[in-house]
């Protein structure tokens, strides 16, 4: 049975650009500036094709008169609570195209933020609070290993340490830069991130597709990830990296592989992912060589092997609703760190279905990690990295108190670059130069800019931490891991309270 | 349901009480045992560090003819509840002797207060698990019951009043030891209870404790990782436990489990010379988790390897600390406040104050093994002369 994919129904454009025609002096930046064929110049005035727009707000931040505003329609269908405008619009596409609807950037829909519902506490006369200013407060976090106990070594009656230890990281700050892979974001958006991470000495995602030979200097601060497509991976790509990751599953699609499509895959990422140039780059649903977790304890071993033991290995899951059992499976697994994607997590594609529905959200998964693997007497096997939709601080600070080592963030460091989230990432024709391969479109984005604003966001990050510590009267972030004492939840639901092993306000 | 009970935890929401309160003790290096006067003595004249909410005591050393059996000391709501105790005990060990302890009538209400010297059957294999084990389940088996110590040659006594009314209480100038622990007590946000009073003993160690652990959350998570539950609503009882986990189970000195709750800083461990900086490194790498924060000042007395005073704060010195040494040289005193010293040693040889978060230790017979001075890695055996 053949489907017909072009017959598509009449979509209003989402939105208006409006010009100001008196500010207006027609220098034409905007068209040459939109990259998704909105604007042009008709030899007399700018015109708009409206159902180009993405609202990415390029044309309107580099016109030099602040002409442009662009509006969101305010189309609306008959009213009807159930089949709203935005399952009318998700079912006109689907039947129009036939196809899975794709979407990029995080789960947009507005399911209740966990962040919001939890305060964190702050010391009154009993105890002195500490200004981090004048006092240390530290926020060293070492990734890795760690052990149930030291073993003393009995010399007469001194107590030495046996000092054979497994290989930590020590990074600055709870906080790295999560994975995003060279094909999904551009290479002046991976140097301008590998650059921050060696500044701030911090540790960066490489992402599933390889490392370009320009950034192999930077792999003291990669942690290079291996996918199921095993795209652009070789010893050399393992041996010398921070780290080394199996990436199972990611927040925003759990249970998918990545694709690039083929128009992407120019000479430098097929060099980079070691494919033919124009070939599509699919990485599989599962590792097909795991499907147990007996067969991930061996892809580890042979990782370690690889690496001499030098290196910590970890292994990335997204958090789907039995991740505290599937954890304890890793640790055991031999995995030295964890890292876990919530659901609201990013992607440079995934379809908008798995996106938006599948998973759980960071702040239980962790909890429920955490709490686990404790039970288990496993925790201090393993570092917890958390993902997926840390927006900021505040976010940062509540998921180490709920168990978490340390998070990791990547929508925070694309906005810190430029990104205005306006989830077209998908389409490759990022305006910003963040989300694209066109080499005329990369070069708008200034590395030397980003990199120092991602390091900016990171400092500035790390002295908000500080003076919540500070205020807590704690001087060290070790002793915020897992304190759930220092939190209190005032939503509305006591019961997730209680999965976070959270109390209540006033409790 | 049990009123007005004396054992029985009360059962505040909040799991953890905030203390701000006077510490006080001593040990004579040479074994000299002396009555509980002096350390009566130094507690009292501390009276504007405590609100008459909870007191108490510990001694060591108080019966040689029974070293080598375990002491259980508990705290008895009434008659039924000593039955109750005493058929749990006949269950799992042999009792020895069992009396009444004397106490006096100037406290109302107050609870019976019963010791038991016992023996664990020869067939256990870990006699101190055992008597965790053995005190853990009178706390959550037995309503009305509260054991207050369970070590080898050492007693607790304590309750909810003045530290004075209960020195008087227990008439602790009665018992001798060679080691003597105080604590008067000013919780600021729950009332006290008999049984959350100072010292908080675990096997034979005691622990008075000045302050606040803003790491409890974190400290309680790792420690049940290890079996420990606290339940006493005290953050004291981390640190009794963290000397339990640390120096008796996985058998580290006591200076190390000091260099473990209270590490330096990064940048001074940066500093150091590479055998020092890998030997903090790692402690704090591996046991992060068990760092104390938070402003505090405790002494810790134990028995073993040998008997000793441990006194330690906070890494900022947020509460405070003086030690000092007899005219003699042979008693090293600790407290919160000088005047506590030189109340009952007018001429002491020394007294100084430790640095923020190192160790002020001292053993028997050996004498002080660290000064609270400067990081140091291996014992200092700075022996004083015994008279």
């Amino acid at each position: 049975m053949a489907f017909e994919s072009n017959i598509r129904h009449n979509i209003p454009p989402k939105f208006f650009v409006e010009f100001n025609r008196e500010r207006c002096i027609l220098c034409k930046r905007c068209t040459i500036n939109c990259s998704y064929g909105a604007l042009s110049f008709n030899g007399e005035r700018i015109v708009a094709d409206n159902y180009q727009c993405v609202m990415c707000q390029r044309c309107a931040l580099m016109c030099p008169q602040a002409a442009i505003k662009i509006e969101v329609n305010n189309f609306q269908y008959a009213p009807h609570f159930n089949y709203d405008d935005r399952i009318r619009r998700i079912i006109y596409e689907q039947s129009g195209s036939g196809g899975v609807l794709l979407a990029s950037s995080g789960c947009d829909l507005p399911y209740h933020q966990i962040f919001d519902d939890l305060l964190l506490d702050a010391c009154q006369v009993t105890n002195p609070s500490i200004d981090p200013l004048r006092e240390p407060v530290e926020t060293n976090v070492f990734v890795g290993r760690k052990l149930a106990q030291l073993i003393p070594e009995i010399d007469s009656r001194d107590v030495m340490l046996e000092m054979d230890y497994p290989p930590n990281l020590e990074i600055q700050e709870p906080l790295i830069i999560g994975h995003m892979s060279i094909g999904s974001i551009s290479y002046n958006a991976c140097l301008s991130i590998y650059k921050a991470a060696q500044e701030i000495k911090t540790l960066a995602g490489s992402g599933e597709g390889g490392l370009h030979k320009d950034f192999y200097k930077y792999k003291d601060h990669i942690i290079v990830e291996i996918a199921s497509g095993r795209f652009g991976v070789d010893t050399k790509y393992i041996k010398g990296a921070a780290a080394v990751e199996i990436k199972i599953g990611q927040g925003a699609k759990p249970g998918h592989g990545g694709h690039l499509p083929g128009e992407k895959v120019t000479k430098m990422i097929s060099e980079t992912r070691m494919i033919p140039q124009g070939s599509d780059a699919l990485s599989p649903y599962p590792h097909h060589d795991i499907y147990s977790i007996e067969d991930l304890a061996q892809l580890v071993s042979a990782l370690k092997e690889t690496t001499d033991y030098q290196v910590p290995v970890g292994v990335k899951i997204a958090a789907v609703h039995n991740v505290a059992p599937i954890a304890s499976g890793i640790v055991r697994a031999g995995a030295d760190f964890i890292t876990i994607d919530g659901f609201r997590g990013g992607t440079g594609a995934a379809p908008r279905i798995v996106r938006d529905h599948v998973g759980i959200p960071i702040e239980i998964a962790i909890a429920a990690v955490d709490q686990r693997l404790r039970e288990e007497k496993i925790r201090q096997n393993v570092t917890i990295f958390a993902g997926g939709s840390i927006r900021y601080s505040a976010d940062l600070i509540k998921i180490i108190a709920l168990g978490a080592d340390a998070a990791e963030i990547c929508t925070p460091v694309l906005i810190a670059m430029g990104c205005t989230v306006c989830q077209s990432c998908h389409r490759g024709l990022c305006a910003w130069g963040i989300a694209t391969q066109r080499a005329d479109l990369m070069q708008r984005l200034d590395v030397n800019m980003a990199s120092k604003r991602i390091m900016n966001l990171f400092r500035s990050w790390n002295e908000e931490l500080r003076e919540i510590l500070g205020a807590m009267g704690i001087d060290s972030v070790e002793s915020l891991r897992g304190n759930r004492d220092r939190l209190r939840y005032i939503g509305a639901n006591p019961k997730i309270a209680k999965v976070l092993g959270v109390k209540h306000a006033g409790e | 349901m049990r009123k007005n009970s004396f054992a029985t935890m009360p059962q505040f929401k909040d799991d953890k009480v905030f203390d701000a309160c006077g510490i006080a003790g001593f040990i004579n290096i040479d074994g000299q045992c002396e009555n509980g006067i002096k350390i009566k003595q130094m507690i009292s004249i501390l009276r504007d560090r405590e609100n008459g909410l909870g007191g108490g005591f510990a001694v060591y050393g108080i019966w040689p003819e029974f070293a080598d059996q375990y002491c259980l000391q508990l705290l008895l709501d009434d008659e039924l509840v000593v039955e109750l105790v005493e058929e749990y005990l006949k269950k799992n060990v042999n009792i020895i002797r069992d009396e009444q302890c004397p106490t006096g009538d100037n406290i109302h209400p107050a609870p019976l207060v019963w010791r038991f010297f016992i023996d664990v059957p020869e067939s256990v294999e870990n006699p101190d698990d055992f008597i965790v084990d053995l005190v853990m389940g009178i706390h959550t088996q037995i309503p009305g019951a509260f054991c207050l110590s369970s070590g080898k040659n050492m007693a607790v006594f304590k309750g909810n009043s003045w530290a004075t009314d209960i020195a008087d209480f227990y008439k602790i100038e009665q018992y001798k030891g060679f080691l003597w622990l105080a604590h008067s007590r000013f919780p600021t946000n729950t009332p006290g209870w008999w049984g959350g009073a100072h010292p908080f003993n675990i096997l034979d160690y005691s622990v008075v404790h000045n302050g606040e652990i803003t790491s409890y959350g974190t400290n309680r998570r790792y420690l049940e990782m290890w079996g420990y539950q606290c339940k006493l609503l005290t953050d004291t009882e981390v640190i009794a436990y963290f000397f339990d986990l640390l120096t008796r189970k996985q058998g580290l000195s006591k200076l190390i489990a000091c260099n473990i709750l209270t590490p330096p800083y990064y940048d001074e461990i940066t500093r150091m010379e590479n055998g020092d900086r890998n030997y903090f490194k790692l402690l704090r790498i591996n046991y992060g988790a068990a760092m104390l924060n938070g402003p505090f000042s405790i002494l810790v007395a134990c028995n073993r390897p040998v008997p000793s005073l441990l006194g330690l704060t906070d890494r900022k010195k947020l509460r405070p600390l003086v030690a000092g040494i007899s005219e003699d040289s042979n008693t090293v005193y600790m407290s919160s406040e000088e005047s506590a010293i030189r109340y009952v040693e007018p001429n002491p040889s020394s007294i100084w104050a430790p640095t923020a978060g190192m160790p002020i230790i001292a053993e028997l017979g050996t004498g002080l093994i660290s000064m609270g001075g400067d990081r140091i890695l291996r014992p200092q055996k700075l022996e004083i002369e015994i008279g």
